[in-house]
This record gives structure tokens, C-alpha cells and sequence, in this order.
């Protein structure tokens, strides 16, 4: 225990000598977050079909709300709901909001309204943007009728949930990357970089370095040297993960729906693997160039076939076979799961049985490959 | 007394370098081992042999009674090691090594400080606790790599070309502290390059191309070659080199700072011709005698005669 302690404060030393690679691990995700974020949301003036069947004064007044937040331009009036589809379909809109003949009923009767906004998802950018924009607008706009509501009326008679809710659906492209499916996506990056990664390179430097010759000769048992390098990056992906969700959250307004305490478990069971991953990558390197050698083509196919960027419906389906190898691919399901629909672990037994495979097969190979000794 | 360090027969191969052949020796309390030997040569590979960082192909070691593939951590429980390449980190003081190396060999942090304050005088690194070790000289390193590896007042000590790259003076401190360490009572592997440093031990193993050609006291390798090695001082070199080496009981020439030791079959004969032959060939002889052989001699004519022998 004395061993493990003085093996841990020294791997924390490490960390604190080096606060360069520890900005990094700690400014990196809000950096990519904000960056990926915030492709989507400098584009103004997308065009619009509108096919308003209720034509009341709530209506007009949620369409107002519309052309005022300045996202989109009302540019086309369509009659039915192919029209609709037609001029997205040829382009000529990029997005098209359809108003229920009920809208202002429901509204006026206190029934929860909704209205629907599709979403030409061919152009991620632009779509990116209307998606934030449609949802945004619509809720600040509910929010408003709310206050209205109270105000006029007083708590007893207004009901609980928004007055009326906007559900979009995004055509051709329906998991597109939105601050909603970036959100999760970083978490399980970023994790995936800090634990891989880092975790490899921190054994590997004392290879590198020379001082596991000195360490060898120590009564220092094998796991206790992996549990001491992989504590302090289990710790800092913890702060990595609340950080995410703290700038998701009041940043971006991707709202979470399902268990905080929940997420932060199952990031500790994906931890796992990854850490497997790690540790098998620095029993084969004997330099962190090496070692970066291995970690990063290993990342690039984690991102692009993990359903992170690109669908897995839409890969090949050898390519799909592939996405059911990393863990991943199971972790941005439980994600989310969790952050956008709310679920509970009841849901997610597949994807949790399927990471605790992962986590056994990975560490167990790497601590049985794992050698104290120079050769 | 029984020795605290044993190895018989000890193979290392690297791929298809037979980095060590068959390495045997023993080293008692109070006794330093020098293991001497070229670049290559196989001391290193030994070394970690000994300390259980390789596991050896073939062959035993055992540390103060126990065997190091058996009972590995009893083994290196009684054990230091100063490897040859600078193995303490950079990253954390003086002290923060010291104590983190005491902590995993389990001192007691109540013994700690007494024991810190101990080494640190010990080695002479008072005044240094608080700086980073990567900002150490070349010699204060390798003291503070002595104190790491003697923070578990070890019984066996293993130093790794503990003088490489280590100024003159310092290089006696360190020679001054092994010596203080042998009067106590511990067993110590020293390798080397410097055949002044090897003469100061009590054994001395010659490695070569991963074998001890030869083993024994500074008094038993030099026995071999009494009598057969004569110090000429004569200018100018090449035509002294050449003479001396047409004399058919020459074997060998070497240069020795501004002198030449000759390897003789027997010294009477070059003794009574080397002058004349000289003096013919227009060299200038200052001094020409019989000396005791030095280990230099010994080990260029074990290198000789095994280039022979392959
Ligand atoms: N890890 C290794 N992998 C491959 N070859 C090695 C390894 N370690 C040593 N060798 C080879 O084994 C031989 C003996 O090396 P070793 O380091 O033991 O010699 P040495 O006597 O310590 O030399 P030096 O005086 O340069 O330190 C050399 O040929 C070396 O190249
Ligand atoms: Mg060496």
C-alpha cells in the first residue's frame, strides 16, 4: 500500500511538473467542442420553406420569432407538405417548418403543440446551424408564451412541459453532427485519447528514459506500477467528462436528459478497454515516438467507424462489421442514450455486456504481456 | 563465509548476438568484483543479468542466497543497482528520488530523514536536495544514483560504469565512498573501463565478446606475464615500433603515454640486443628495463592470444 501511494504521488508529481500536457488534456475537449460547436452556428439567412396550416395569430407569431432570430429566411410559402419536400429536394430550400392546422388551439387550450422542421442534411455546416437554430428558436419562443401564459393566467392553470415542442427531422443525413451528437462524440474521444494514449505514453517514457531499469529492482509488483500510471488519467478523464457536459450543457444547451451518475459510471467501464488498449500498446514500444506510431492510426478509424462522423447505417456493411470491434462505437450509443433520450441502464445492458468483454480481453492481455524486465 | 553473489554459466542472446557466454563468478562480503572489458563486451548485459532485469537464456544467479528466477523479490530485496545510463527522474528534486525509492523499498518514513541526511552527507550532496535532478552535473547524478541505490542499506551493490563521464576528482570521491562501503561489510560489482580503477579491486574479471577470459586477483593476472614485460623509453616512435618488433622475442609493442612496454617471450635476449639494434636503426634510447607487468599488459595478451586461438 506504502508502494502504491509513494508509485501514485509520483505519477501526480509527473502530471504537475508537465502542466503543459495537463492544459491539454483539460482545455482540449472545451477547445474541440467549441470549434466543432460553433462550425455550424455563424451561418445566418438559410432558406425556408414555410407551410403554416393553422394561419392563426399564434402561428404568425412563431413564424415572427423565426425571421427575427435572423437563422433563417422565410423565402418559400408551400401549400402542402410535398411541396415542401419538393423544394427541399431540389435545393432551392434548405429547411422547411410545418405548423399543425391545431397549433394555436392546442396553445390556447394548454395541449402541448408540435411543430415539425425538416432539414436538408446534405451540407452538414448549414444543417448544423438550422438544427441549433430550429430547436433553439423554438424553445426561447415556448419560453416566452410561458411567461405569457403565467402571467395571464397565474401556475394553477398552465401544465407542465413547454407549450409546444419542435421536432426536427434531419433528411439524408439523419445522424448528423450537431452540438447534440458532438457532445457525446468528445466524450468518448477525449476519453478515448487521455486513457489510450496518454496512459501508453506514460509507461513508455519510463522505457524511454531509462528509469524502469531502476524501477525493475525495486519490489514494485506489476500492478501496482499499471494501477499507479492509470490512476491519475482515470481522474483527469473524470474532470475531462463533467467538463464537456458542464459546456454542453450551459454552453450549447444540449440538455441532459438521463443520469449524471449513470454517465460518469459507464465512462468508467469505457475507460477500461481503453486502458487495455494502452497498456498492450506500451508492451510493444520501446519509444513514445513508436508508441505514437501505433496510437494514432488506431484513433482514425475509431473516429470515422465509430458512428462519431459518419452513420453506421450508412457504412458498408464490412466496414459495420468492423464498428462492432471498438468499443467506441458502444459507448457513443450509452452516451447517447443517456444525454439525449434519457434512458436508463435497463437500456443499455448490450452495450454494457459489450464493453465489459472488452475491458476483460484487453487488460487481462496487456497484464499478462506486461513484464517488469528489459526484455 | 559463503559469497552474496553467484552466477554459473549465465547465457544472453540478443537475436543473434551472444551478448554473454557462459558468465560464472562469485563475490564475497567486503569484496569488490571489477568486471573490466571493451565496449561490447558484454558487462552491461551481465549487470542486468544479475539483478534480474533480463532473464538469462541459460544459467543461475543467486543474490545473498537466493535464486533470482525463484525468489526474485528476496533476491533484490538486499540489492542496489547503479545502471549505466541515468535511470532516476529528471522531473522530480534531489530528494523527491531519494524518497520515493525509499518508499518503495519500504524505509520507514520515520527512518527517512535520518537516512536522507545520512546519504546526502554521505555522497555530498548537501545543498542540493531541492534542485531537479535533470539540472545535476554529469557526477552529482551519478551520486545521487549511489544514494537511490543504497537508501535500502543494501548488502550487494552493483555500479555500472559508476565513473563514466565523471570528472578526476570526483571519480576519487566515488572510489572513497565504494571503499567505505566495502569496509562495512558489502559485496560490490563494479565495471569499468579504466584498468587503474579495475587494479583497485579485489578481484578483477576480464570480459571479452561476452566471456571472462580471466578472473583473479591484481596479484594472480599479473603473476602470468611477470618477467616478460620490458619498459622502453627511446625516440623517435615509428622506427623504435619497427625495431623492436623485428626482434624475433617481441610479441608486442604498446605505446604507454611516452613510453613503450614490450611483450617478451624472455627478457635477457631483447634486454642485450634491443639497444644496439636501436642505436643502428638511428633511434635515441633513454631507458631501457625490466617492470612488473601492468594490467594493460595482461589483458592485450589474453586479447592477443584469443584472436590467435579464433
Ligand atoms: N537490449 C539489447 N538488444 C540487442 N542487443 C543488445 C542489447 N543489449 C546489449 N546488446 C548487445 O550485446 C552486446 C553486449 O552489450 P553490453 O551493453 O552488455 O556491453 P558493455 O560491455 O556494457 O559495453 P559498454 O562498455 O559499451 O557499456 C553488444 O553487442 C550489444 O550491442
Ligand atoms: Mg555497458
Amino acid at each position: 500500500m506504502r508502494r502504491l501511494r509513494a508509485l501514485i504521488r509520483k505519477e501526480f508529481t509527473h502530471m504537475r511538473r508537465d502542466p503543459r500536457t495537463l492544459v491539454m488534456i483539460l482545455i482540449m475537449p472545451i477547445l474541440q467542442l467549441f470549434l466543432l460547436g460553433y462550425i455550424s452556428n455563424d451561418v445566418r439567412n438559410i432558406s425556408a420553406v414555410v407551410f403554416d396550416q393553422d394561419n392563426s395569430r399564434a402561428s404568425r407569431a412563431l413564424l415572427d420569432a423565426y425571421r427575427a432570430a435572423d437563422y433563417f429566411s422565410l423565402d418559400y410559402v408551400a401549400y402542402s407538405e410535398a411541396d415542401v419536400t419538393q423544394l427541399i429536394d431540389s435545393g432551392q430550400a434548405r429547411a422547411g417548418i410545418i405548423i399543425p392546422p391545431s397549433y394555436g388551439g392546442d396553445l390556447a387550450a394548454g395541449r402541448s403543440a408540435e411543430v415539425a422542421v425538416l432539414i436538408d442534411g446534405s451540407d452538414p455546416t448549414i444543417a448544423n446551424a438550422a438544427l441549433s437554430a430550429a430547436t433553439f428558436v423554438g424553445q426561447a419562443h415556448a419560453t416566452n408564451i410561458r411567461f405569457q401564459q403565467l402571467a395571464v393566467r397565474g401556475p394553477a392553470a398552465v401544465t407542465a412541459g413547454l407549450p409546444f415542442e419542435v421536432r426536427t427531422r434531419v433528411l439524408y443525413n439523419p445522424d448528423l453532427l450537431s452540438s447534440y451528437n458532438i457532445v457525446p462524440g468528445l466524450i468518448g474521444t477525449i476519453l478515448l485519447f487521455t486513457t489510450m494514449g496518454l496512459t501508453a505514453n506514460a509507461i513508455v517514457r519510463e522505457r524511454e528514459r531509462g528509469t524502469i531499469e531502476q524501477l525493475i529492482v525495486t519490489p514494485i509488483r506489476n500492478w501496482e506500477l499499471i494501477l499507479a500510471k492509470i490512476t491519475p488519467f482515470i481522474l483527469v478523464s473524470m474532470v475531462d467528462v463533467v467538463l464537456i457536459l458542464l459546456v454542453g450543457t450551459l454552453w450549447f444547451g444540449v440538455p441532459i436528459r438521463g443520469s449524471v451518475l449513470l454517465l460518469l459510471a459507464l465512462s468508467g467501464l469505457y475507460l477500461l478497454p481503453n486502458l487495455g488498449l494502452g497498456l498492450l500498446i506500451s508492451t510493444f514500444a520501446r519509444t513514445q515516438q513508436e508508441a505514437q506510431i501505433v496510437i494514432l492510426p488506431l484513433m482514425l478509424p475509431f473516429w470515422m467507424l465509430s458512428g462519431f462522423i459518419f452513420p453506421i447505417a450508412a457504412m458498408p456493411a464490412a466496414l459495420q462489421v468492423i464498428s462492432r470491434f471498438i468499443p467506441l462505437t458502444y459507448f457513443l450509443v450509452i452516451v447517447r442514450s443517456i444525454v439525449i433520450k434519457g434512458v436508463g441502464i435497463e437500456i443499455l445492458i448490450p452495450q454494457i455486456a459489450a464493453l465489459s468483454i472488452f475491458a476483460v480481453l484487453l487488460l487481462g492481455i496487456a497484464a499478462l504481456r506486461f513484464r517488469k524486465t528489459l526484455d | 563465509m559463503d559469497p552474496l553473489i553467484v552466477a554459473s554459466d549465465l547465457h544472453k542472446s540478443f537475436g543473434s548476438t551472444h551478448a554473454v557466454k557462459g558468465v560464472s563468478l562469485s563475490v564475497r562480503a567486503g569484496e569488490a568484483y571489477g568486471l573490466v572489458g571493451p565496449d561490447g563486451a558484454g558487462k552491461t548485459t551481465t549487470m542486468r543479468l544479475l539483478v534480474g532485469a533480463l532473464s538469462p537464456d541459460a544459467g543461475t544467479a543467486q543474490v545473498g542466497g537466493f535464486d533470482l528466477q525463484l525468489r526474485t523479490e528476496e533476491a533484490r530485496a538486499g540489492l542496489g543497482y547503479l545502471p549505466q545510463r541515468f535511470s532516476l527522474y529528471g522531473d522530480l528534486t534531489v530528494v523527491e528520488n531519494l524518497q520515493f525509492f525509499a518508499q518503495v523499498r519500504g524505509v520507514g518514513s520515520a527512518d527517512f530523514v535520518k537516512r536522507a541526511a545520512e546519504l546526502f552527507k554521505f555522497v555530498g550532496l548537501e545543498g542540493f536536495e531541492h534542485r531537479r535532478a535533470d539540472q545535476l552535473s554529469g557526477g552529482m547524478k551519478q551520486k545521487l544514483g549511489l544514494a537511490c541505490a543504497l537508501v535500502h542499506q543494501p548488502k550487494v551493490l552493483l555500479l555500472d560504469e559508476p565513473t563514466g563521464g565523471v570528472d578526476p576528482v570526483t571519480r576519487q570521491d566515488f572510489w572513497q565512498l565504494i571503499i567505505r562501503l566495502l569496509t562495512e561489510g558489502t559485496a560490490v560489482i563494479i565495471s569499468t573501463p579504466y584498468m587503474d580503477e579495475a587494479a583497485r579491486c579485489s578481484r578483477i574479471g576480464f570480459m571479452h565478446t561476452g566471456r571472462l577470459l580471466v578472473e583473479g586477483t591484481l596479484r594472480e593476472l599479473t603473476a602470468s606475464m611477470a618477467g616478460r614485460v620490458l619498459e622502453l623509453a627511446a625516440h623517435p616512435k615509428d622506427t623504435v615500433k619497427r625495431t623492436a618488433l623485428a626482434d624475433p622475442d617481441v610479441e608486442d609493442v604498446l605505446t604507454f603515454g611516452d613510453r613503450f612496454h614490450l611483450r617478451v617471450k624472455e627478457a635477457a635476449g631483447p634486454l642485450a640486443r634491443l639497444p644496439g639494434a636501436l642505436a643502428e636503426a638511428g633511434a635515441t634510447v633513454e631507458r631501457l628495463r625490466s617492470v612488473p607487468p601492468a594490467l594493460e599488459d595482461v589483458f592485450i595478451s589474453l586479447l592477443a592470444s584469443s584472436a590467435k586461438g579464433n
